[in-house]
Protein backbone atom coordinates (compact mmCIF):
# COMPACT_ATOMS: atom_id res chain seq x y z
CA UNK A 1 0.00 0.00 0.00
CA UNK A 2 1.70 3.17 -0.55
CA UNK A 3 2.11 5.57 1.91
CA UNK A 4 0.51 9.16 0.95
CA UNK A 5 -0.35 12.16 2.37
CA UNK A 6 -1.91 15.38 1.72
CA UNK A 7 -0.06 17.28 4.54
CA UNK A 8 2.99 18.93 3.36
CA UNK A 9 6.23 18.29 5.31
CA UNK A 10 5.46 14.68 6.51
CA UNK A 11 8.87 12.92 6.91
CA UNK A 12 8.70 9.69 5.00
CA UNK A 13 9.35 6.28 6.67
CA UNK A 14 12.76 5.38 5.56
CA UNK A 15 13.01 3.40 2.51
CA UNK A 16 9.58 4.87 1.40
CA UNK A 17 9.38 8.32 -0.12
CA UNK A 18 6.02 9.78 -0.31
CA UNK A 19 5.12 10.93 -3.67
CA UNK A 20 6.97 14.23 -4.52
CA UNK A 21 3.25 16.75 -5.07
CA UNK A 22 0.14 16.46 -2.36
CA UNK A 23 -2.77 14.89 -3.80
CA UNK A 24 -5.87 16.75 -4.12
CA UNK A 25 -9.19 14.40 -2.80
CA UNK A 26 -10.73 13.03 -5.55
CA UNK A 27 -8.44 12.59 -7.73
CA UNK A 28 -5.39 10.19 -6.79
CA UNK A 29 -2.50 9.86 -8.83
CA UNK A 30 -2.54 7.25 -11.74
CA UNK A 31 0.71 6.44 -10.51
CA UNK A 32 0.04 5.62 -6.71
CA UNK A 33 -1.13 1.99 -7.80
CA UNK A 34 2.54 1.22 -9.10
CA UNK A 35 4.42 2.61 -6.57
CA UNK A 36 8.29 0.64 -5.82
CA UNK A 37 10.47 1.78 -2.90
CA UNK A 38 13.64 3.28 -5.02
CA UNK A 39 16.61 1.12 -5.47
CA UNK A 40 19.05 1.69 -2.53
CA UNK A 41 23.01 1.37 -2.47
CA UNK A 42 22.60 0.07 0.73
CA UNK A 43 20.70 -2.41 0.54
CA UNK A 44 22.95 -3.71 -2.68
CA UNK A 45 25.72 -3.48 -0.48
CA UNK A 46 25.37 -4.51 2.78
CA UNK A 47 24.54 -7.71 3.59
CA UNK A 48 24.48 -7.94 7.32
CA UNK A 49 24.23 -4.07 8.42
CA UNK A 50 25.24 -5.39 11.87
CA UNK A 51 28.10 -5.92 10.88
CA UNK A 52 29.10 -4.91 7.97
CA UNK A 53 32.49 -2.02 8.04
CA UNK A 54 33.98 0.36 5.58
CA UNK A 55 37.90 0.75 5.12
CA UNK A 56 39.80 3.05 3.34
CA UNK A 57 42.57 1.31 0.88
CA UNK A 58 46.23 3.21 1.06
CA UNK A 59 49.03 2.08 -1.26
CA UNK A 60 49.32 0.22 -4.19
CA UNK A 61 49.51 -4.07 -3.54
CA UNK A 62 46.15 -4.65 -4.83
CA UNK A 63 45.77 -3.07 -8.14
CA UNK A 64 45.57 -6.54 -10.10
CA UNK A 65 42.42 -7.17 -8.11
CA UNK A 66 40.84 -3.93 -9.41
CA UNK A 67 41.55 -2.68 -5.70
CA UNK A 68 43.36 1.16 -6.04
CA UNK A 69 44.73 3.13 -3.42
CA UNK A 70 41.62 5.58 -2.11
CA UNK A 71 38.72 3.23 -2.51
CA UNK A 72 36.27 2.42 -0.37
CA UNK A 73 36.07 -1.23 1.10
CA UNK A 74 32.78 -3.21 1.95
CA UNK A 75 33.85 -5.35 4.69
CA UNK A 76 31.48 -8.06 6.23
CA UNK A 77 32.81 -9.52 9.42
CA UNK A 78 29.51 -12.24 9.35
CA UNK A 79 30.98 -14.07 6.01
CA UNK A 80 33.31 -16.50 6.91
CA UNK A 81 36.37 -16.47 4.31
CA UNK A 82 36.72 -18.69 1.49
CA UNK A 83 39.66 -20.07 -0.08
CA UNK A 84 40.83 -17.06 -2.39
CA UNK A 85 38.84 -14.77 -0.75
CA UNK A 86 39.55 -10.95 -0.33
CA UNK A 87 40.29 -10.22 3.19
CA UNK A 88 41.13 -7.60 5.68
CA UNK A 89 43.96 -9.25 7.88
CA UNK A 90 46.02 -8.17 10.98
CA UNK A 91 49.90 -8.69 10.24
CA UNK A 92 51.98 -7.14 12.44
CA UNK A 93 49.17 -5.22 14.22
CA UNK A 94 48.26 -3.42 10.85
CA UNK A 95 45.17 -4.14 8.69
CA UNK A 96 46.13 -5.39 5.40
CA UNK A 97 43.62 -6.19 2.64
CA UNK A 98 44.97 -9.42 0.85
CA UNK A 99 43.73 -12.67 -1.15
CA UNK A 100 43.69 -15.25 1.45
CA UNK A 101 45.10 -18.69 -0.42
CA UNK A 102 44.97 -22.12 1.55
CA UNK A 103 47.98 -23.80 1.44
CA UNK A 104 48.98 -26.95 2.64
CA UNK A 105 51.78 -25.77 4.61
CA UNK A 106 49.33 -22.77 5.85
CA UNK A 107 47.91 -19.92 4.65
CA UNK A 108 49.31 -17.40 1.84
CA UNK A 109 47.90 -14.06 1.62
CA UNK A 110 48.53 -13.05 -1.33
CA UNK A 111 49.19 -9.38 -2.91
CA UNK A 112 47.31 -8.49 -6.38
CA UNK A 113 51.12 -6.25 -7.82
CA UNK A 114 54.53 -6.66 -9.05
CA UNK A 115 56.67 -5.64 -6.08
CA UNK A 116 54.36 -6.44 -3.67
CA UNK A 117 55.50 -9.63 -1.99
CA UNK A 118 52.68 -11.97 -0.57
CA UNK A 119 52.70 -13.41 3.23
CA UNK A 120 53.61 -17.03 4.33
CA UNK A 121 51.73 -17.62 7.60
CA UNK A 122 52.79 -20.93 8.71
CA UNK A 123 50.16 -23.00 11.48
CA UNK A 124 52.44 -22.03 14.19
CA UNK A 125 51.46 -18.14 13.71
CA UNK A 126 48.22 -17.13 14.15
CA UNK A 127 46.64 -15.42 11.73
CA UNK A 128 43.42 -13.19 12.65
CA UNK A 129 41.27 -12.78 9.29
CA UNK A 130 39.04 -9.28 10.59
CA UNK A 131 36.48 -9.32 7.71
CA UNK A 132 35.75 -10.77 4.43
CA UNK A 133 36.03 -7.67 1.64
CA UNK A 134 32.92 -7.75 -0.47
CA UNK A 135 32.84 -4.83 -2.68
CA UNK A 136 35.34 -2.36 -3.56
CA UNK A 137 34.27 0.89 -4.74
CA UNK A 138 36.38 3.20 -6.61
CA UNK A 139 36.06 6.89 -7.75
CA UNK A 140 36.39 7.22 -11.32
CA UNK B 1 11.02 -16.91 34.18
CA UNK B 2 14.02 -17.78 32.19
CA UNK B 3 16.37 -14.76 31.39
CA UNK B 4 19.62 -13.98 30.23
CA UNK B 5 22.11 -10.77 31.17
CA UNK B 6 24.52 -10.73 28.22
CA UNK B 7 27.41 -7.64 28.33
CA UNK B 8 30.49 -6.67 26.55
CA UNK B 9 33.63 -7.35 28.74
CA UNK B 10 35.56 -3.92 28.95
CA UNK B 11 33.51 -2.72 26.56
CA UNK B 12 34.86 0.69 25.73
CA UNK B 13 38.21 -0.94 25.56
CA UNK B 14 37.42 -3.55 24.00
CA UNK B 15 35.44 -0.87 20.92
CA UNK B 16 38.67 0.74 20.55
CA UNK B 17 40.09 -2.89 20.07
CA UNK B 18 38.17 -4.12 17.26
CA UNK B 19 39.77 -0.96 14.94
CA UNK B 20 43.17 -0.57 16.57
CA UNK B 21 44.85 -4.56 16.55
CA UNK B 22 48.05 -3.07 18.35
CA UNK B 23 46.23 -2.65 21.69
CA UNK B 24 45.60 -6.22 21.73
CA UNK B 25 47.37 -7.34 24.78
CA UNK B 26 48.70 -4.15 25.99
CA UNK B 27 47.35 -2.49 29.17
CA UNK B 28 44.71 0.21 27.57
CA UNK B 29 42.40 2.83 29.51
CA UNK B 30 39.62 4.93 28.36
CA UNK B 31 39.26 8.07 30.66
CA UNK B 32 35.75 10.04 31.39
CA UNK B 33 34.81 13.21 30.17
CA UNK B 34 37.92 15.88 29.88
CA UNK B 35 40.34 13.23 30.06
CA UNK B 36 39.46 12.77 33.93
CA UNK B 37 39.86 9.58 35.16
CA UNK B 38 39.66 5.83 34.00
CA UNK B 39 36.01 4.30 32.93
CA UNK B 40 37.26 1.50 31.14
CA UNK B 41 40.75 -1.25 31.60
CA UNK B 42 41.67 -3.98 29.67
CA UNK B 43 42.85 -7.14 30.81
CA UNK B 44 46.22 -6.44 30.75
CA UNK B 45 45.41 -2.70 32.85
CA UNK B 46 43.81 -4.50 35.64
CA UNK B 47 46.56 -6.89 35.50
CA UNK B 48 48.96 -4.06 36.66
CA UNK B 49 46.75 -2.98 39.46
CA UNK B 50 44.99 -0.18 37.32
CA UNK B 51 42.21 0.57 39.58
CA UNK B 52 38.49 2.04 38.35
CA UNK B 53 37.75 5.45 38.67
CA UNK B 54 41.77 6.46 39.46
CA UNK B 55 42.27 10.33 38.14
CA UNK B 56 44.53 10.07 34.95
CA UNK B 57 46.76 12.88 36.83
CA UNK B 58 47.42 10.07 39.81
CA UNK B 59 48.16 7.46 36.83
CA UNK B 60 50.43 9.61 34.43
CA UNK B 61 53.43 8.29 36.00
CA UNK B 62 52.78 4.80 36.12
CA UNK B 63 51.42 4.96 32.56
CA UNK B 64 54.99 6.07 31.58
CA UNK B 65 56.74 3.29 33.31
CA UNK B 66 54.19 0.46 32.28
CA UNK B 67 53.41 1.41 28.76
CA UNK B 68 49.86 2.21 29.85
CA UNK B 69 48.06 3.46 26.71
CA UNK B 70 45.28 5.97 28.02
CA UNK B 71 42.28 6.99 25.49
CA UNK B 72 39.83 9.68 25.91
CA UNK B 73 36.36 8.76 25.42
CA UNK B 74 35.35 8.27 21.90
CA UNK B 75 30.92 8.34 22.45
CA UNK B 76 30.27 8.18 18.99
CA UNK B 77 32.43 5.00 18.89
CA UNK B 78 30.65 3.30 21.55
CA UNK B 79 27.56 4.47 20.47
CA UNK B 80 27.73 2.96 16.98
CA UNK B 81 29.07 -0.17 18.03
CA UNK B 82 26.17 -0.48 20.96
CA UNK B 83 23.49 -0.24 18.25
CA UNK B 84 25.49 -3.30 16.80
CA UNK B 85 26.10 -4.93 19.29
CA UNK B 86 22.33 -4.80 20.65
CA UNK B 87 20.66 -5.32 17.16
CA UNK B 88 22.66 -8.38 16.56
CA UNK B 89 21.58 -9.63 20.28
CA UNK B 90 18.16 -8.76 19.59
CA UNK B 91 18.26 -11.64 16.83
CA UNK B 92 18.44 -14.05 20.24
CA UNK B 93 15.10 -13.03 21.86
CA UNK B 94 11.78 -12.20 21.40
CA UNK B 95 12.08 -9.75 24.48
CA UNK B 96 14.89 -7.48 24.98
CA UNK B 97 15.43 -5.22 27.68
CA UNK B 98 18.58 -3.16 26.54
CA UNK B 99 19.46 -1.87 30.54
CA UNK B 100 22.61 0.36 29.74
CA UNK B 101 25.58 1.09 27.19
CA UNK B 102 26.75 -2.25 27.19
CA UNK B 103 24.29 -5.01 28.88
CA UNK B 104 20.65 -5.80 27.71
CA UNK B 105 18.44 -8.94 29.30
CA UNK B 106 17.48 -11.30 26.93
CA UNK B 107 14.14 -13.36 27.69
CA UNK B 108 14.94 -17.01 27.18
CA UNK B 109 11.02 -17.94 27.82
CA UNK B 110 9.91 -21.17 26.23
CA UNK B 111 13.76 -21.82 25.33
CA UNK B 112 13.96 -24.34 28.59
CA UNK B 113 13.85 -27.56 25.59
CA UNK B 114 17.27 -26.33 24.00
CA UNK B 115 20.46 -26.41 25.57
CA UNK B 116 20.86 -22.80 27.28
CA UNK B 117 24.42 -23.20 27.75
CA UNK B 118 24.95 -23.91 24.45
CA UNK B 119 22.91 -21.19 23.23
CA UNK B 120 24.60 -18.77 25.85
CA UNK B 121 28.16 -20.20 23.41
CA UNK B 122 26.29 -19.36 19.93
CA UNK B 123 25.35 -15.81 21.30
CA UNK B 124 29.25 -15.19 22.14
CA UNK B 125 30.41 -16.26 19.26
CA UNK B 126 28.05 -14.56 17.08
CA UNK B 127 28.90 -10.80 18.88
CA UNK B 128 32.44 -12.09 18.88
CA UNK B 129 32.71 -12.22 14.89
CA UNK B 130 30.37 -10.00 13.46
CA UNK B 131 30.61 -6.71 15.63
CA UNK B 132 34.31 -7.76 17.48
CA UNK B 133 33.42 -7.49 21.17
CA UNK B 134 33.54 -10.14 23.57
CA UNK B 135 30.58 -10.48 25.86
CA UNK B 136 29.58 -12.63 29.02
CA UNK B 137 26.27 -14.73 29.17
CA UNK B 138 24.81 -15.44 32.53
CA UNK B 139 21.37 -17.09 32.65
CA UNK B 140 19.24 -17.33 35.29
CA UNK B 141 15.14 -17.47 36.90
CA UNK B 142 15.65 -13.73 37.77
CA UNK B 143 16.73 -10.80 36.50
CA UNK B 144 19.21 -11.00 39.83
CA UNK B 145 20.39 -14.06 39.74
CA UNK B 146 20.97 -13.66 35.67
CA UNK B 147 22.73 -10.90 36.58
CA UNK B 148 24.65 -12.71 38.94
CA UNK B 149 25.37 -15.96 36.78
CA UNK B 150 26.97 -13.21 34.75
CA UNK B 151 29.43 -11.79 37.43
CA UNK B 152 29.93 -15.79 37.40
CA UNK B 153 31.05 -16.24 33.86
CA UNK B 154 33.35 -12.99 34.13
CA UNK B 155 35.37 -14.39 36.72
CA UNK B 156 35.42 -18.11 35.20
CA UNK B 157 33.50 -19.52 38.71
CA UNK B 158 32.00 -23.11 38.44
CA UNK B 159 34.23 -23.99 35.47
CA UNK B 160 32.16 -21.30 33.28
CA UNK B 161 33.83 -20.42 29.95
CA UNK B 162 32.08 -16.97 29.20
CA UNK B 163 28.72 -18.41 29.95
CA UNK B 164 27.15 -19.14 33.15
CA UNK B 165 23.59 -20.98 33.37
CA UNK B 166 22.32 -21.68 36.74
CA UNK B 167 19.43 -23.62 35.82
CA UNK B 168 21.94 -26.41 35.20
CA UNK B 169 23.51 -26.72 38.05
CA UNK B 170 22.29 -28.68 41.26
CA UNK B 171 21.11 -27.01 44.59
CA UNK B 172 24.52 -27.86 46.10
CA UNK B 173 26.96 -26.63 43.85
CA UNK B 174 24.67 -23.35 43.65
CA UNK B 175 24.75 -23.09 47.44
CA UNK B 176 28.84 -24.37 47.27
CA UNK B 177 29.28 -21.24 44.50
CA UNK B 178 26.84 -18.81 46.73
CA UNK B 179 29.12 -19.09 49.77
CA UNK B 180 32.22 -18.07 47.68
CA UNK B 181 30.52 -14.70 46.67
CA UNK B 182 30.78 -11.88 48.58
CA UNK B 183 26.80 -9.66 49.09
CA UNK B 184 28.17 -6.80 47.54
CA UNK B 185 28.26 -8.90 44.49
CA UNK B 186 24.42 -8.76 43.86
CA UNK B 187 22.42 -6.22 41.95
CA UNK B 188 21.53 -3.59 43.74
CA UNK B 189 23.63 -3.95 47.15
CA UNK B 190 25.94 -1.02 47.58
CA UNK B 191 28.63 -0.60 49.72
CA UNK B 192 26.87 1.16 52.63
CA UNK B 193 24.27 -1.71 52.42
CA UNK B 194 27.06 -4.52 52.06
CA UNK B 195 28.35 -2.80 55.56
CA UNK B 196 24.71 -3.24 56.83
CA UNK B 197 24.19 -6.69 55.96
CA UNK B 198 27.99 -7.77 57.36
CA UNK B 199 26.12 -5.93 60.65
CA UNK B 200 24.00 -8.76 60.64
CA UNK B 201 26.29 -11.73 59.62
CA UNK B 202 25.33 -11.46 56.28
CA UNK B 203 28.61 -11.66 54.24
CA UNK B 204 28.14 -13.88 51.10
CA UNK B 205 25.44 -14.49 48.84
CA UNK B 206 24.15 -18.07 50.31
CA UNK B 207 23.15 -16.13 53.22
CA UNK B 208 21.54 -13.63 51.97
CA UNK B 209 19.31 -16.28 49.72
CA UNK B 210 18.80 -17.82 53.18
CA UNK B 211 17.83 -14.38 55.14
CA UNK B 212 14.32 -13.95 56.39
CA UNK B 213 12.90 -11.91 53.32
CA UNK B 214 10.43 -9.94 55.51
CA UNK B 215 12.56 -9.37 58.55
CA UNK B 216 15.06 -7.55 56.12
CA UNK B 217 11.98 -5.78 54.43
CA UNK B 218 10.98 -4.64 58.14
CA UNK B 219 14.55 -3.19 58.65
CA UNK B 220 15.73 -1.78 55.30
CA UNK B 221 13.54 -1.88 52.34
CA UNK B 222 10.93 -3.65 50.10
CA UNK B 223 13.61 -3.46 47.25
CA UNK B 224 15.97 -5.60 49.72
CA UNK B 225 13.28 -8.12 50.41
CA UNK B 226 12.75 -8.02 46.37
CA UNK B 227 16.52 -8.94 45.68
CA UNK B 228 15.87 -11.69 48.50
CA UNK B 229 13.05 -13.35 46.47
CA UNK B 230 14.53 -13.00 43.33
CA UNK B 231 17.84 -15.06 44.62
CA UNK B 232 15.73 -17.43 45.28
CA UNK B 233 14.14 -17.92 42.35
CA UNK B 234 10.75 -15.64 42.74
CA UNK B 235 10.69 -13.04 40.26
CA UNK B 236 9.56 -9.62 41.43
CA UNK B 237 11.58 -7.14 39.00
CA UNK B 238 10.07 -7.64 34.99
CA UNK B 239 11.52 -7.66 31.93
CA UNK B 240 11.03 -3.88 30.68
CA UNK B 241 11.35 -3.89 26.58
CA UNK B 242 10.08 -0.62 25.88
CA UNK B 243 11.96 1.97 27.93
CA UNK B 244 8.88 4.69 28.58
CA UNK B 245 9.28 7.76 27.50
CA UNK B 246 11.55 10.06 29.80
CA UNK B 247 9.72 12.22 32.12
CA UNK B 248 12.58 14.62 31.84
CA UNK B 249 15.46 15.11 29.72
CA UNK B 250 18.47 16.33 31.29
CA UNK B 251 21.81 17.87 28.96
CA UNK B 252 24.68 18.77 30.86
CA UNK B 253 28.58 18.78 31.40
CA UNK B 254 31.93 19.98 32.90
CA UNK B 255 33.50 22.73 30.57
CA UNK B 256 36.92 22.02 28.89
CA UNK B 257 38.04 24.88 31.15
CA UNK B 258 36.61 27.65 33.51
CA UNK B 259 34.47 29.71 31.96
CA UNK B 260 33.92 33.38 33.47
CA UNK B 261 32.07 35.79 31.17
CA UNK B 262 28.55 35.43 30.23
CA UNK B 263 28.27 34.90 26.14
CA UNK B 264 30.55 31.79 26.55
CA UNK B 265 28.04 30.48 29.39
CA UNK B 266 25.31 31.30 26.69
CA UNK B 267 26.85 29.13 23.82
CA UNK B 268 27.05 25.98 26.42
CA UNK B 269 23.37 26.48 27.81
CA UNK B 270 22.41 26.73 24.29
CA UNK B 271 24.31 23.80 23.00
CA UNK B 272 22.62 21.36 25.77
CA UNK B 273 19.34 22.95 24.67
CA UNK B 274 20.07 21.86 21.42
CA UNK B 275 20.70 18.23 22.58
CA UNK B 276 18.24 17.88 24.56
CA UNK B 277 15.44 19.58 22.12
CA UNK B 278 16.58 17.06 19.60
CA UNK B 279 15.39 14.33 22.17
CA UNK B 280 12.31 15.82 23.20
CA UNK B 281 11.70 15.97 19.50
CA UNK B 282 13.11 12.22 19.14
CA UNK B 283 10.60 10.73 21.73
CA UNK B 284 7.56 13.15 20.50
CA UNK B 285 7.21 15.13 23.38
CA UNK B 286 6.81 18.39 24.20
CA UNK B 287 8.49 20.34 27.60
CA UNK B 288 6.49 22.73 29.51
CA UNK B 289 8.88 24.01 31.45
CA UNK B 290 12.58 24.81 31.59
CA UNK B 291 15.19 24.87 33.90
CA UNK B 292 18.90 26.25 34.06
CA UNK B 293 21.63 25.68 36.19
CA UNK B 294 25.40 27.12 37.00
CA UNK B 295 27.80 26.02 39.39
CA UNK B 296 31.64 26.55 40.27
CA UNK B 297 34.11 23.96 41.42
CA UNK B 298 33.12 22.26 44.55
CA UNK B 299 36.04 20.93 45.36
CA UNK B 300 38.21 24.10 44.87
CA UNK B 301 37.31 25.05 48.18
CA UNK B 302 40.23 28.43 47.98
CA UNK B 303 38.11 30.04 45.20
CA UNK B 304 34.77 31.65 45.75
CA UNK B 305 31.87 29.23 45.34
CA UNK B 306 28.38 29.86 43.44
CA UNK B 307 25.65 27.44 42.66
CA UNK B 308 22.15 28.32 41.00
CA UNK B 309 19.46 26.79 39.21
CA UNK B 310 16.02 28.19 38.20
CA UNK B 311 12.87 26.76 36.68
CA UNK B 312 10.52 29.05 34.52
CA UNK B 313 7.27 27.56 32.74
CA UNK B 314 6.58 28.63 29.39
CA UNK B 315 3.38 29.85 28.04
CA UNK B 316 2.62 27.11 26.33
CA UNK B 317 4.66 23.15 25.57
CA UNK B 318 7.08 23.01 23.28
CA UNK B 319 9.77 21.02 20.92
CA UNK B 320 11.20 24.07 19.27
CA UNK B 321 14.80 24.58 19.66
CA UNK B 322 14.87 28.30 19.33
CA UNK B 323 12.02 28.98 21.23
CA UNK B 324 13.47 27.11 23.90
CA UNK B 325 16.75 28.08 23.70
CA UNK B 326 15.25 32.09 24.49
CA UNK B 327 13.41 30.63 27.51
CA UNK B 328 16.65 28.87 28.77
CA UNK B 329 18.82 32.31 27.70
CA UNK B 330 16.58 34.37 29.80
CA UNK B 331 16.78 32.08 32.50
CA UNK B 332 20.90 32.07 32.51
CA UNK B 333 20.80 35.88 32.74
CA UNK B 334 18.67 36.09 35.99
CA UNK B 335 21.21 33.35 37.67
CA UNK B 336 24.20 34.43 36.31
CA UNK B 337 27.00 36.33 38.26
CA UNK B 338 30.21 38.09 37.29
CA UNK B 339 33.58 37.18 39.12
CA UNK B 340 33.22 33.66 39.40
CA UNK B 341 34.95 30.64 38.10
CA UNK B 342 31.92 28.81 36.23
CA UNK B 343 33.05 24.57 35.92
CA UNK B 344 29.62 23.64 34.86
CA UNK B 345 26.30 24.19 33.62
CA UNK B 346 23.11 22.35 32.51
CA UNK B 347 19.59 22.60 31.35
CA UNK B 348 16.61 20.03 32.03
CA UNK B 349 13.50 19.99 29.88
CA UNK B 350 10.50 19.41 32.15
CA UNK B 351 6.71 18.83 32.53
CA UNK B 352 7.08 17.15 29.94
CA UNK B 353 3.85 15.85 27.41
CA UNK B 354 3.00 14.00 24.35
CA UNK B 355 3.10 16.32 21.07
CA UNK B 356 0.62 14.46 19.81
CA UNK B 357 -2.10 15.28 21.73
CA UNK B 358 -0.92 18.68 22.45
CA UNK B 359 -3.86 21.02 23.65
CA UNK B 360 -4.04 24.38 21.67
CA UNK B 361 -4.35 27.51 23.28
CA UNK B 362 -7.14 30.62 23.30
CA UNK B 363 -4.45 33.00 22.94
CA UNK B 364 -1.34 31.30 21.28
CA UNK B 365 2.44 32.39 22.19
CA UNK B 366 5.27 32.72 19.76
CA UNK B 367 4.53 29.64 17.31
CA UNK B 368 7.33 27.41 16.73
CA UNK B 369 8.16 26.10 13.42
CA UNK B 370 8.26 22.74 12.87
CA UNK B 371 9.13 22.43 9.37
CA UNK B 372 12.60 23.87 10.65
CA UNK B 373 12.84 21.64 13.61
CA UNK B 374 12.07 19.12 11.15
CA UNK B 375 14.76 19.93 8.53
CA UNK B 376 17.10 20.54 11.14
CA UNK B 377 16.88 17.15 12.61
CA UNK B 378 17.47 15.69 9.31
CA UNK B 379 20.29 17.53 8.18
CA UNK B 380 21.93 16.85 11.56
CA UNK B 381 21.23 13.26 11.41
CA UNK B 382 22.11 13.08 7.65
CA UNK B 383 25.67 15.40 8.09
CA UNK B 384 26.88 15.00 12.18
CA UNK B 385 25.05 16.55 15.48
CA UNK B 386 25.64 20.21 15.12
CA UNK B 387 25.99 20.98 11.48
CA UNK B 388 22.93 23.43 11.77
CA UNK B 389 22.55 25.14 14.45
CA UNK B 390 21.35 28.32 16.17
CA UNK B 391 23.90 31.20 16.28
CA UNK B 392 23.22 31.38 19.66
CA UNK B 393 25.67 28.45 20.23
CA UNK B 394 28.36 29.98 18.90
CA UNK B 395 30.87 29.08 16.60
CA UNK B 396 34.42 28.57 18.35
CA UNK B 397 32.91 26.65 21.58
CA UNK B 398 35.96 27.01 23.44
CA UNK B 399 34.24 25.64 26.63
CA UNK B 400 33.87 22.28 25.14
CA UNK B 401 35.00 19.33 26.65
CA UNK B 402 38.52 18.28 26.29
CA UNK B 403 39.36 14.69 24.57
CA UNK B 404 42.87 15.49 23.87
CA UNK B 405 43.06 11.59 23.30
CA UNK B 406 40.49 10.43 21.39
CA UNK B 407 40.59 7.40 18.59
CA UNK B 408 39.18 8.17 14.89
CA UNK B 409 35.42 8.18 15.05
CA UNK B 410 35.92 4.78 12.58
CA UNK B 411 32.06 4.36 12.09
CA UNK B 412 30.61 7.21 11.77
CA UNK B 413 32.86 9.86 9.75
CA UNK B 414 33.96 9.48 6.21
CA UNK B 415 37.13 11.08 6.55
CA UNK B 416 38.11 8.55 9.50
CA UNK B 417 37.64 5.15 8.37
CA UNK B 418 40.11 2.73 9.20
CA UNK B 419 43.11 2.06 6.62
CA UNK B 420 44.51 -1.13 4.87
CA UNK B 421 47.11 -1.54 3.14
Amino acid sequence: MPHLSCEEGVVPPPGRPLLARAVPAGFPSPAADYYEARLSLDDHLIEHREATFFVRVQGHSMTGFGIHHGDLLVVDRALDPADRSVVIAVVDGEFTVKQLCHLQNGVLLRSGAPGHGDILVTPDRELVVWGVVRWSIHRL
Amino acid sequence: MTVALVDGNNFFVSCEQVFNPQLAGRPVVVLSNNDGCVVARSNAAKAIGVRMCTPWFQLREQAWRHGIIALSSNYELYADMSNRMMAVLGEFSPNQEIYSIDECFLGLEGFEHIDLVAYGHAIRNRVGRWVGIPVCVGIGATKTLAKLANHCAKKMHAGSDGVCDFGRMTQDELRRLFSRIEVGEVWGIGPRLSRQLAGLGITHVEALRRADATMLRARFSVTLERVVRELNGIPCIALEEETPNRQQIISSRTFGNYVYALPALREAVASYIAIAAEKLRGQGTRAGMVQVYVRTNPHKENVPQYQRGLTLPLPEPTDDTLLLTQAALRVLECIYLPGYAYQKAGVALLDLSSAAVAQASLFPAAAGNPRLMQAMDRINTKWGRGTLRSAAEGFEQRWKMKRERMSPRYTTCWEQLPHAS
